[in-house]
């Protein structure tokens, strides 16, 4: 009796060194899962370049002066297709109306309509009695600029809507993958484990008849005698007394238990799909979908400088001091202004504040769409924080994306040499874009 | 090569190689002794924490952390209501303006940043100033000082509103003056036109008012021997660009002596040397005659210590000694034996016309004799301009005197004190404090309630210089703006508004200066309309209608009843034999005004690197012979029977027999700051024939065995006496060799000797797109300090107070190193002894060398500090776990560690812990926390600005586009920022020439750091064989061939 507790001891002490050799085994996968989870977050390479190339583009001459000024006083309420907005499409406006009504009309449309003009009055009644915005700085140079602008944006149609679209698609495509391996890695581990139980389940019973089988007939005559019930249950009980597989069930749910709470500590402070309300229900979706609204125009520092800028109510009021004035949210900017009262919107996309980033470099120099980051942001109701905004996702991004170096006599001189000691483009990680004081200083 | 053989120190400490210097030599850090454990042991200091506290601090912690990952904190984002034109969130603004303040001035851009200025940097339009001094830069902080007063007050307590301040006041006058009573506006000199205009107009409604100007630290002699010498009562402007010999006689031009903005480009430009080709090989030659070390004295070529008795003997001398060569009329008097003056006499008159004489002595007597030389000179048409004068200092100690004893005999029927404090910084304060509530109507227009205007019955608070309207004429003909850069913070008014008010007239201060310019400025020459010009002049910040040449004086003065006064004078100051007090203004502190400001309470005086107090300066000898060591609390009793109880400094090169204290210390009510720290001396200064002097003559020095210890941060960073470190060379052995002076370290190989650099184990870094670097140029560092402020306001560089500054624990990025040396060998004791009693000084930057091979990097084990592809050491905080082992390994000893959170923390009350003064963060650079290590950045954050626009505009960056914080303060343009990879900028031209086979030098080359930063040899104007130093007699000895 003692030989044999000494033998199962021994044995015990066996299986121990193949325990932790499982152990190892299993940490090593959820290390590796860990590791790919970074490296797997990243957005679709087409979606950047699809982008950059985009914005490399333009007419020249005044139809280039012309596409800015649109952009920035003209397409909140106008398309240039013939598509209507808040206000008429501009498609063939041209031909529609002389030049110096167009003029009168641009720089004091009510003015128009005081002298009795029919089709100025015709025009008013038609969009619900909504003033145009004067623009009596416009010059009659930008005017003519815009109308360049906006025959050229119809001669060449939607060739430039096309591209911002697929990289828009792409980038949310992105995104949404940019969660997914983390989880079906995990599946895959469980499986593995689930397959790993099992095996080590089949063995452990072949060794429990292999080893009746060498001790002797005696228990072999007995045991046919056992019900097959009882046999499982014996054979499960000898499994659960054997510490090896004890052990082994510990370990494997200890370790299934650090990695969740690993992951956890991850996304602390991570707030994918933050969406909160906001004070005004102010929709993305109706102003840069249905009414394209151009992203510069209310977040006007978004090519300029670190912040995109929160609109101030000034420029909610370009528009909204004549349209849907009387709505109970628009209302809420009105009691804003007579109260003095900055609008307190919640902020959805924070950066901790050692990380610096700044939107004129991504979005100027870069040639991205807001998109990239941001998600389909024109389809959105509320707004939601899409990418993960971890470094992980950052530093991914730095690696795949290609530098824009067309036009920008910035790097002329670095893609030169680039191209004379390396093969393939020249990434964002080429120039630096992985080093810490990019972002942290 | 001629490698320098001489020896550096940086403190007596280090010469005499003190236990405690040794000690504190082998650790980077302070270990706290004993006692001072004890205060330190809770759970969130940083430093001696228990086991148990770890874990209850680590347990706590991670309860935080899962607590507050629960539910992310909800941020707003407050956009503007009504976005102001040209703002822009997160978007820099820049505004001309001018810090005017006494005679301090400076022409200056303001950076703001959401309508809050967070950064001042000069203003290159100003043909006046070119760089930003410490105490400028500290000036922003002071914007943001939360215990200024916030409304009007009655008395020190009562808050009123404005209105019934106006009623009252106004009343009051009207009676006072119904009745002819005295009405009496007390400032420090005023420079600007506009204000005076506000005054005149107050004095034409108020007849019985008189204006009177005083400066705490008076000049009033130079405008009368003006009047007398040349029938002028002005101050002369300087050209010291046109001066081959400059000889300074106790005027401290570089630190304290007017502004020394006006000086220290000027000096600098004539101190520059060039080892191109056809560079610039001649400098100017600086002598100075002084009693205290100053920094003027510490760049001087000859410089010679004199007792305060004996210094306007030296200009007696000097100016018989020219006077007989160049036929003018010598005078009588006693004759003096100070070193170098045959030398210095001789240079001038070889420098006739370009030379020049500046005396700083508030004596007529003095001013008369400096005149005559300077015209015997030929100086004035040339180095001096009495046509285009100086507007400084333009007080009268003789009708200050006059108002003291008016207020005193009850005479004053009103008092208004527009931004004077003489309560502190008069000598006869507390004789005012006295009389002063006995007066009907006493009135201060002051930022807070100060000494003096705690005493009045109303405060009418003015809001500081950034929030404001002005204008200043610092010398005749260069006009500049002040424009508010920020909305008022407090309910404050302008002092001119409320002078505008009380007498009757439209209070608008703006209006009257633009009107006050279209009457008076534009008509000097403006072109296009007025508008047109006041746009130009606000975008530009200054107008100048140039000075034409200067005109020749001739020169009318007494020299023989000035000799004579001389003589009376310095036979009434001291006994040889007694101990003489010098009274001194230090350059960062000044007269006490910005008192409340941390960043300059911590600003380690150029000379003697202590912070944080003044002290009773004593020479080496003098000490030994009153049995005085530093530290020990000494009682400096004035013949007046003021006393004062200070920490004695061992000052090397001070004159013997002399103790020096600074002003500037001592406030009461400057607030938290500022209050208690060191002692008020202005009570000592004394009047001579009503002129106010800061050398009262003999004085009682006693030790009276208290100890403190003075918060110096020399020789905490240790070179661990590292050759190479400095390396300098004199004029003519430069004119022969540009490599003069210089180390270059060899090292033995199988192929023979390689110069160090060639030689290394690493691969090294490529700098494809920019290679960031810097040129320091030692022959053009005065050692002003601008940079040190202007780094610590640009990096959020958080003040760590007296305590920790004991602890060397300051938090500087860039300091300047002062190294005192001399040619005596080690162990030649004697030779050292003579050394210390007048040693040469050498300035040295020292910040973060950005090394190709960094020893810091290579140590962390986080990978917290890693090199950039742009030649940046790069210091990544929330990586740091602050090990420290960088900062051990730092050859430099440039990185710094945060020992404490300074911010948000009551134990560091220095302007960190409220909203207001938090506003002077500057947004793009991280503030620090507890427990990483920072370090200088090169300014990453202005690099990649600059880059960042660059790309923007599809170009590449400009040189003097991108430029670190130091650089741009750098009134002498020492330090010199780029790309190196450019061909085109200054720092790779400079460094092209200089390094092979010129002045560069990279420090400690022979460790193969391989730094982007490289330093100019300093290069002193002395003769051959006057890198010999002086005994007492004054003889000239080689220090190896002293007896020993």
């Amino acid at each position: 009796m003692y030989k044999q507790f000494k033998k199962i001891s021994l044995f015990g002490q066996k299986r121990s060194v193949r325990t932790s050799l499982f152990t190892l085994l299993v940490a090593l996968l959820v290390g590796l899962t860990h590791v790919s989870a970074q490296d797997a977050a990243a957005p679709a390479d087409g979606a950047a370049t699809g982008a950059a190339a985009d914005a490399g583009g333009g007419a020249s001459g005044d139809a280039a002066k012309g596409e800015a000024l649109f952009k920035n006083n003209c397409a909140a309420c106008h398309n240039v297709t013939a598509e209507k907005s808040v206000g008429p499409g501009l498609k063939g406006i041209t031909e529609r109306r002389d030049f110096p009504w167009l003029v009168d009309w641009i720089h004091n449309s009510q003015a128009v309509i005081a002298s009795g003009d029919p089709y100025a009055v015709k025009l008013y009644n038609e969009y619900n009695q909504a003033q145009m915005t004067p623009f009596p700085n416009l010059s009659e140079d930008d005017i003519r600029g815009i109308l360049a602008y906006v025959e050229q944006a119809n001669a060449a149609p939607a060739a430039g809507a096309a591209p911002a679209a697929a990289a828009g698609g792409a980038a949310g495509a992105a995104t949404v993958q940019s969660g997914a391996p983390s989880d079906l890695f995990v599946l895959v581990l469980v499986a593995l484990l689930v397959v790993m139980l099992l095996v080590l389940g089949v063995l452990l019973v072949i060794v429990t008849i292999l080893s009746k089988a060498v001790t002797g007939d005696a228990t072999t005559a007995e045991g046919d005698k056992v019900s097959f019930g009882d046999r499982l249950k014996r054979n499960l009980l000898t499994a659960a007394n054997n510490p090896a597989i004890r052990s082994a069930t510990i370990w494997v749910f200890i370790l299934l238990v650090v990695k969740a709470t690993i992951d956890g500590a991850y996304s602390i402070g991570v707030q994918q799909g933050y969406a909160p309300k906001q004070p005004i229900a102010f929709s993305h979706k109706l102003h840069a979908g249905e009414y394209s609204i151009d992203c510069n125009y209310c977040h006007t520092g978004v090519n300029r400088g670190k912040s995109a800028h929160i609109p101030s109510a000034n420029i909610c009021m370009n528009c909204h001091g004549v349209i849907k004035n009387e709505s109970p949210e628009i209302q809420k900017i009105y009691t804003a202004i007579e109260n003095n009262q900055p609008i307190e919107w919640v902020r959805v996309h924070n950066l901790p504040d050692f990380a610096y980033f700044n939107h004129s470099q991504h979005v100027n120099v870069a040639g991205l769409e807001c998109q990239q980051c941001h998600g389909e942001i024109q389809q959105m109701e509320v707004v939601e924080q899409r990418s993960s905004l971890t470094m992980g996702w950052c530093i991914d991004c730095h690696r795949k994306t290609d530098v824009n170096t067309k036009g920008n006599a910035y790097y002329d001189k670095l893609v030169q040499l680039h191209d004379k000691y390396s093969e393939g483009s020249l990434k964002v990680s080429d120039i630096g874009g992985l080093e810490c004081s990019k972002c942290h200083y | 090569m001629e490698n320098n053989k001489k020896r550096y120190w940086r403190g007596l400490e280090e010469l005499r190689n003190d236990e405690s210097f040794v000690k504190h030599a082998e650790s980077e850090f302070a270990e706290l002794t004993p006692g001072e454990e004890k205060e330190y042991q809770s759970i969130v200091d940083g430093t001696n924490t228990h086991r148990r506290d770890f874990l209850k601090v680590l347990g706590f912690g991670m309860a935080a952390v899962s607590l507050a990952a629960c539910d992310a904190p909800v941020t707003k984002a407050v956009p503007y209501l009504n976005k102001p034109e040209g703002e822009f969130p997160t978007l820099d603004n820049w505004y001309a303006s001018t810090y005017s303040e006494g005679s301090d001035y400076s022409s200056i851009l303001v950076k703001t940043r959401e309508g809050r200025p967070v950064k001042l940097e000069p203003n290159t339009m100003s043909s006046i100033t070119h760089g930003v001094s410490a105490r400028v830069q500290s000036s922003l902080l002071s914007l943001y000082d939360i215990e200024k007063l916030k409304g009007p007050q009655k008395g020190e307590d009562t808050k009123v509103s404005w209105d019934m301040v106006d009623r009252e006041i106004t009343t009051q006058l009207a009676q006072i003056a119904g009745r002819n009573g005295a009405i009496r506006i007390v400032s420090h000199t005023v420079m600007s036109p506009s204000t005076k205009a506000v005054i005149a107009d107050f004095i034409a409604k108020y007849p019985s008012t008189t204006h009177i100007m005083y400066d705490a630290n008076s000049l009033s002699a130079i405008r009368r021997a003006n009047e007398e010498s040349f029938g002028q009562p002005v101050f002369p402007s300087y050209d010291l660009t046109k001066a081959k010999v400059i000889v300074g006689v106790e005027a401290d031009f570089l630190g304290t002596w007017v502004n020394p903005g006006f000086f220290d480009t000027q000096y600098a430009a004539t101190r520059k040397v060039s080892s191109a080709p056809n560079g610039k090989k001649d400098m100017s030659r600086h002598y100075q005659f002084e009693s205290d070390f100053s920094l003027t004295g510490a760049n001087a070529d000859y410089r010679a210590a004199v007792k305060p008795s004996q210094i306007g003997l030296v200009l007696t001398a000097l100016y018989n000694r020219v006077a007989t060569k160049l036929g003018g009329k010598t005078i009588t008097a006693p004759a003096v034996e100070v070193p170098y003056l045959d030398k210095a006499a001789a240079d001038l008159i070889a420098a006739q016309g370009q030379a020049v004489v500046m005396c700083g002595l508030n004596d007529p007597a003095a001013q008369v004799v400096t005149n005559a030389l300077n015209s015997l000179l030929g100086s004035y048409g040339s180095t001096i301009d009495l046509s285009a004068p100086l507007n400084v200092h333009q007080g009268n100690d003789l009708a200050m005197n006059a108002f003291i004893d008016e207020v005193k005999g009850g005479r004053a029927g009103a008092v208004i004190l527009y931004g004077a404090n003489p309560v502190y910084d008069h000598p006869r304060g507390a004789e005012l404090a006295e009389a002063l509530p006995k007066v009907p109507l006493s009135i201060a227009i002051s930022d807070r309630a100060d000494e003096t205007a705690g005493l009045t019955k109303y405060i009418c608070p003015a809001p500081h210089y950034l929030e404001s309207w002005g204008d200043s004429e610092p010398r005749v003909g260069y006009y500049s703006l002040v424009q508010p850069t920020i909305s008022r913070i407090f309910n404050t008014r302008q002092g001119q508004e409320s002078l505008l008010t009380w007498a009757g007239l439209p209070a608008n201060y703006h209006e009257y200066l633009r009107s006050y310019w279209r009457r008076n400025i534009f008509t000097q020459g403006g072109a296009g309309d007025f508008d047109q010009f006041w746009m130009k002049a606000l975008h530009d910040g200054v107008f100048e209608r140039k000075a034409t040449t200067a005109a020749t004086a001739s020169f009318a003065g007494n020299v023989d009843a000035a000799a004579s006064s001389i003589a009376r004078t310095s036979a009434a100051a001291g006994s040889a034999s007694g101990i003489e007090l010098i009274i001194y203004e230090k350059v960062g502190m000044g007269t006490g005004r910005w008192a409340n400001s941390p960043w300059l309470q911590e600003f380690p005086d150029p000379m003697t690197k202590a912070t944080w107090d003044n002290y009773a300066k004593l020479s080496k000898k003098t000490a030994e012979e009153l049995g005085i060591k530093q530290g020990d609390l000494v009682r400096v009793e004035s013949k007046g029977g003021y006393a004062v109880e200070l920490p004695a400094l061992i000052q090397p090169g001070l004159a013997n027999g002399t103790v020096a204290v600074a002003i500037g210390y001592g406030r009461a009510k400057a607030g938290k700051a500022g209050n208690g720290v060191g002692v008020n001396v202005y009570p000592m200064a004394t009047f001579v024939g009503g002129f106010l002097s800061f050398y009262p003559g003999n004085v009682n020095v006693t030790n009276t065995g208290g100890y403190r210890e003075l918060a110096q941060t020399q020789t905490h960073e240790t070179v661990m006496s590292r050759e190479s470190v400095i390396q300098e060379t004199i004029l003519s052995a430069y004119q022969k060799n540009n490599a003069a002076g210089r180390f270059i370290p060899e090292v033995e190989t199988s192929e023979g000797p390689v110069v160090a650099p060639d030689l290394s184990l690493w691969n090294g870094h490529k700098y494809p797109n920019h290679s960031w670097g810097m040129v320091i140029d030692l022959n053009s560092c005065t050692g002003c300090g601008s940079c040190v402020i202007s780094c610590q306001a640009e990096n959020n560089v958080p003040v760590v107070g007296r305590q920790e500054v004991t602890r060397r624990r300051e938090m500087h990025w860039i300091r300047i190193d002062r190294y005192y040396s001399s040619d005596a060998e080690e162990g030649d004791f004697q030779g050292q002894e003579i050394a210390s009693e007048n040693p040469a000084v050498v300035f040295q930057p020292m910040l973060c060398q950005h090394c190709s091979n960094a020893p810091c990097e290579t140590v962390c084990p986080v990978a917290a500090t890693t090199h950039s592809h742009e030649g940046l050491n790069q210091m990544t905080y929330n990586r740091c776990v602050g090990t420290r082992y960088c900062a051990n390994n730092c050859p430099y000893k440039v990185r710094r560690f945060n020992w404490f959170k300074y911010f948000d923390n009551d134990n560091f009350d220095y302007h960190f812990n409220n909203d207001l003064g938090k506003m002077v963060i500057n947004p793009e650079v991280t503030v620090r926390s507890r427990g990483v290590i920072e370090k200088c950045s090169f300014c990453v954050q202005r690099i990649q600005e600059g880059k960042l626009t660059a790309k923007k505009e599809r170009r590449r960056p400009i040189d003097g586009e991108i430029v670190t914080a130091c650089a741009q303060s750098c009134p002498t343009s020492a330090i010199v920022f780029g790309d190196l990879n450019d061909p085109t900028s200054l720092v790779h031209q400079l460094t092209l020439v200089e390094r092979k086979g010129g002045r560069g030098f990279q420090v400690i080359e022979e460790i193969n750091t391989r730094p982007q930063i490289t330093y100019l040899v300093k290069v002193k104007n002395v003769d051959p064989d006057a890198s010999a130093t002086l005994d007492e007699e004054g003889e000239i000895k080689t220090p190896h061939t002293v007896d020993t």
